[in-house]
């Protein structure tokens, strides 16, 4: 998202990403970024919040209003119910490390198997 | 990033690592940063969304590519099945979560902005850069100006 942020300000074209993953949007650099620390997944605000929601946006529109320089970074100060999803995120251990080969070799084949169809547009790896 | 924050590059990396890739996933960066100011107030500005989640229509499921829909109504779903969201933490059920149509509509409504743009789009999400930057960039771009937008909200999941 990034990389399309930097190709619509390099048209002129005003852009603001709001995400979670601030590392990726810092180490690309965008111009401007609303980082809400939650789970990856609902960076506009938890689910069924409208309050919440509609203040994060709101938040977005005045960092729009106020940036005037690149890499202007804002978090809001918005908390998960709990901080137990930060060690969570893409957790390897002895539960899942021969799932997660096993996963790798099918992934494998699959991309082996999309090129012979045509299909050479490859997806991120998913976590789960 | 401070202290707390989740390190998914290296999280993502490791990822890769226990899978048996052994070459590991190079994310853009770069030293300049483009950067425009606002050339009118925001109240005058026409807004639009991109997002990584895709349609939750046949062709949204099945095609990697830039789709656009309509703003209004708001989509009741989205397909997200396929991105890297944190499954085991939360949930993708409400659009309003990840895709800030309503919210915007109601900025909109209050003045804040000019008015929310008529489609918003779906961008796949893609290991290769180039795919992104020759191909899904561009074409958002061509749309967003033959919609005439001046401001983009750009919402990964």
């Amino acid at each position: 998202m990034s990389l399309l942020a930097r190709h619509l300000e390099n048209n002129g074209i005003i852009t603001l990403i709001i995400g979670s993953a601030i590392d990726i949007v810092e180490h690309c650099g965008a111009p401007r970024y609303l980082h809400n620390d939650f789970p990856l997944g609902n960076p506009c605000g938890a689910p069924y919040d409208e309050a919440m929601q509609h203040e994060i946006i709101k938040q977005g529109l005045t960092l729009i209003e106020e940036a005037d320089q690149a890499r202007t970074i804002q978090r809001n100060s918005y908390r998960w119910k709990d901080d137990a999803w930060r060690k969570d995120y893409a957790l390897i251990d002895d539960s899942n490390r021969e799932e997660l080969r096993l996963r790798g070799e099918r992934r494998r084949q699959q991309q082996i198997d999309d090129k012979a169809a045509g299909n050479s547009r490859a997806a991120m790896i998913s976590e789960t | 990033m401070i202290e707390n924050d989740v390190p998914y590059m290296k999280r993502t990396r490791d990822f890769y690592r226990a899978q048996g890739y052994d070459k590991d996933y190079k994310w853009a960066h770069y030293d300049d940063v483009p950067f425009h100011h606002l050339q009118k107030p925001l109240r005058e500005c026409k807004v639009a969304v991109v997002t990584t989640a895709m349609p939750d229509t046949e062709a949204g499921r099945a095609q990697r590519q830039v789709h656009s829909c309509p703003s209004q109504p708001t989509p009741d779903s989205m397909y997200t099945d396929e991105l890297s969201w944190h499954k085991a933490m939360t949930h993708t059920n409400d659009v309003a979560s990840f895709l800030p149509l309503t919210q915007l509509k109601r900025c909109e409504e209050e003045g804040l902005i000019g008015e929310l743009a008529e489609r918003f789009h779906s961008i796949p999400t893609e290991y290769s850069q180039r795919n992104t930057m020759e191909n899904d960039a561009p074409e958002i771009l061509a749309r967003c100006q033959q919609d005439t937008v001046d401001v983009v909200i750009l919402v990964p999941l």
